[in-house]
């Protein structure tokens, strides 16, 4: 990827130089092995901060609605969806915005590689060869075995909207709709699935780093924070935590790009995209409609219609 | 002394009877600090709890009192049942952390019965790290993966033994109470001495981060931390001493509860005023009120830093916003004269 990242660089240099945009929202090198951190550079001489790499794990567009002024902003094919759900939501400036694009082959899970090596001290990425030095053990992945597992079902790797496009495309037309995971869950029994959240919900510690994390969690004041009325309590049991993501999860329902950010974002372990799954399914199966694929069309539950079928409708 | 990790077991086993016994334990895919039945539920070759034991002392949500209203009266309950409890398995890290959050229950006028209550019917068991995770940072804040500083009982592991020294007289008393000590050999003295000489790899430097702070308050230093910052509380829930908390009313109709829950400053609600007004009103202010709490209004309050360098918030930023490099920050950041 080291051509991609001259070109991603050369682009930030330009817009800077010539005044296009006032900052470049774009990855640095982590602190911490296998992880990239979120920069904005301001100055065309910051531009070798930049990365490109397996480690580009957040979804920049959730920076893009609070950063003020004109910015570029470089989009995987999840974060250009996330920013055209901004978009259809007029919560964005189109001219405002610059977005350098680039094809995604998918990002690293560091969960995966922690739970072979243990706490990981130091790695290495080298011709799409993984290798990790951990608490535990040494051991080298291929990239395939780390994949995130948003990356796995990924249809959309190649941006949906960008004004400049950086290195190749990534072929994704052999990418059939997946949803053997949420298949699975809707053969299980309620009381299977009771237990299974029941589990996932204990561990969560409300700390709102998935919400956080979330470019569609952009809520001035979010249904869990507000005291009149008050839906929560500050209680952290599994019933007010899975009122917590399930009150979100419905709130992205036809609006969830399906980006994984949440789960990366999750300190515990919460399998978050469960619930958002199940909803993606249901919009395409009900509404035909997939999350951030098409500026002109409005997010599945925005689209107010005389048509609908549903009895609720009043019509005159 | 030192006493067999079998005979050490047995001795567990039996205190279960007259003590509540928290210990690291797989918890859905984590080690966290739970109620161990056995000393066979006990995990042993944790680096250390994904969660910092905090929550046991100082409940992430707590009913402070309850009360109903039955006809012209009103019934108030507080009760708070707490019995013997042994801590088992504390990092040094986290062992100091509690005498941290001993300082903030604790001033001249009020002591929080809430806290004390179960702090003071506590008995700590710390174990030294034997093992060194790579984000570690304790020995840069007067600790060490050995320190006894917190514990009442100190273990070092030994592989099939546990060198074993009461640090306190609450330590004394419950040592006293472990059947099967024996001499430490030589050999043993030596696996001793070179777990107690170890350093952590990770360091930073807060040698004047106190004092530099001091003349921070109105820095541009602030600006570069709050904008990359999410703002949700996945450090400081799992900081070991981070303790700021809301207290607010739950009710329904006739009765209802006072409950204490955990606040954190890097939350967007944290100070806000009922007005609307808050005095942090920003990512970097928030920030720097985090740093600012921890190495400046705590040292000058209580004469310790709030930080022990577990690494827990680290590990936990989903932007890899990392406390060490924040603190470098400080240290480089160059002071404006006005």
């Amino acid at each position: 990827m080291s051509n991609i990242i001259d070109d991603i660089r050369e682009t930030a240099r330009q817009l800077l130089a010539d005044g296009k945009v006032d900052v470049v929202i774009g990855y640095e090198k982590g602190s911490l092995p296998l992880k990239a951190t979120p920069c904005f550079v301001r100055s065309p001489q910051d531009i070798t901060k930049l990365i490109w790499d397996e480690t580009c794990e957040n979804n920049l567009a959730a920076y893009v609605k609070k950063t003020p002024g004109k910015k570029a902003i470089i989009a995987k094919g999840c974060d250009s969806r996330a920013l055209v759900v901004l978009l259809q939501e007029n919560q964005l400036v189109r001219e405002d915005l610059y977005i350098i694009g680039v094809s995604c082959q998918g990002v690293i899970d560091k969960k995966k590689v922690e739970a072979v090596t243990g706490e990981i001290i130091s790695a290495s990425i080298t011709d799409g060869k993984i290798s990790a030095q951990g608490m535990n053990g040494d051991k080298e992945f291929t990239f395939d075995e780390l994949k995130d597992a948003t990356c796995q079902t990924c249809r959309y790797p190649n941006p949906i909207i960008e004004d400049i496009h950086i290195g190749g495309t990534v072929d994704a037309a052999q990418q059939a709709v997946a949803f053997e995971d949420v298949i699975e869950m809707e053969n299980k029994s309620i009381q299977e699935r009771q237990v299974y959240f029941r589990e996932q919900m204990s561990k969560c510690i409300r700390c709102y780093a998935c919400r956080n994390a979330c470019p569609m969690c952009y809520c001035q004041e979010c249904f869990v924070d507000s005291n009149a009325p008050k839906w929560l309590t500050g209680g952290v049991d599994p019933a007010e935590n899975l009122m917590f993501q399930a009150g979100r999860a419905l709130h992205l329902a036809g609006r969830c790009v399906d980006c994984g950010a949440c789960s990366r974002a999750c300190p515990q372990n919460v399998d978050i995209r469960a619930l958002g799954r199940k909803l993606a399914k249901d919009c395409l199966e009900m509404y035909q409609h997939e999350s951030g694929i098409n500026v002109d069309v409005k997010p599945a539950l925005n689209e107010y219609s005389t048509e609908d079928p549903e009895a609720f409708l009043v019509k005159e | 002394m030192k006493i067999s990790k079998e005979k050490f077991g047995q001795s567990f086993d039996a205190l279960a009877a007259d003590y509540q016994m928290i210990a690291p334990v797989n918890d859905s895919g984590a080690v966290n600090f739970k109620a161990a039945k056995s000393f066979s539920d006990v995990k042993l070759d944790y680096l250390n709890s994904k969660l910092p034991p905090k929550s046991l002392l100082f409940p992430q949500h707590e009913t402070l009192l309850s009360y109903k209203k039955e006809g012209k009266d009103v019934i108030v309950k507080n009760e708070l049942n707490v019995g013997k409890t042994i801590f088992f398995g504390i990092r040094p890290c986290d062992a100091k952390s509690m005498l941290l959050l001993d300082k903030v229950f604790k001033n001249d006028m009020f002591t929080d019965p809430y806290y004390y209550e179960r702090r003071n019917n506590t008995t700590i068991i710390g174990v030294a790290c034997n093992k060194i995770a790579p984000n570690c940072f304790c020995s840069s804040l007067g600790l060490s993966p050995a320190s006894s500083e917190g514990s009442d009982i100190f273990l070092v592991d030994l592989g099939d033994s546990y060198q074993i020294e009461a640090v306190t007289e609450k330590g004394k008393d419950l040592l006293a109470k472990i059947q099967g000590l024996e001499e430490l050999s030589s050999a043993d003295q030596a696996v001793v001495d070179t777990v107690k000489s170890a350093k952590t790899a990770s360091e930073v430097d807060v040698a004047v981060i106190t004092s530099k702070l001091d003349s921070m308050f109105n820095h541009s230093y602030w600006d570069s931390l709050g904008e990359k910052c999410l703002g949700c509380n996945a450090c400081t829930f799992s900081c070991p001493t981070c303790h700021c908390f809301d207290i607010s009313e739950e009710y329904r109709k006739n009765e209802g509860s006072r409950v204490r829950t955990w606040d954190s400053c890097m939350a967007p609600l944290f100070t806000l005023h009922g007005s609307g007004h808050n005095p942090r009103n920003n990512q970097n202010a928030r920030w720097r009120q985090r740093l600012m709490h921890k190495f400046n209004y705590f040292v000058h309050n209580n004469g310790d830093m709030a930080c022990v360098g577990c690494g827990r918030c680290i590990k936990s930023c989903p932007v890899n916003l990392d406390i060490r490099q924040a603190i470098d920050g400080v240290n480089k950041a160059e002071l404006v004269v006005e």
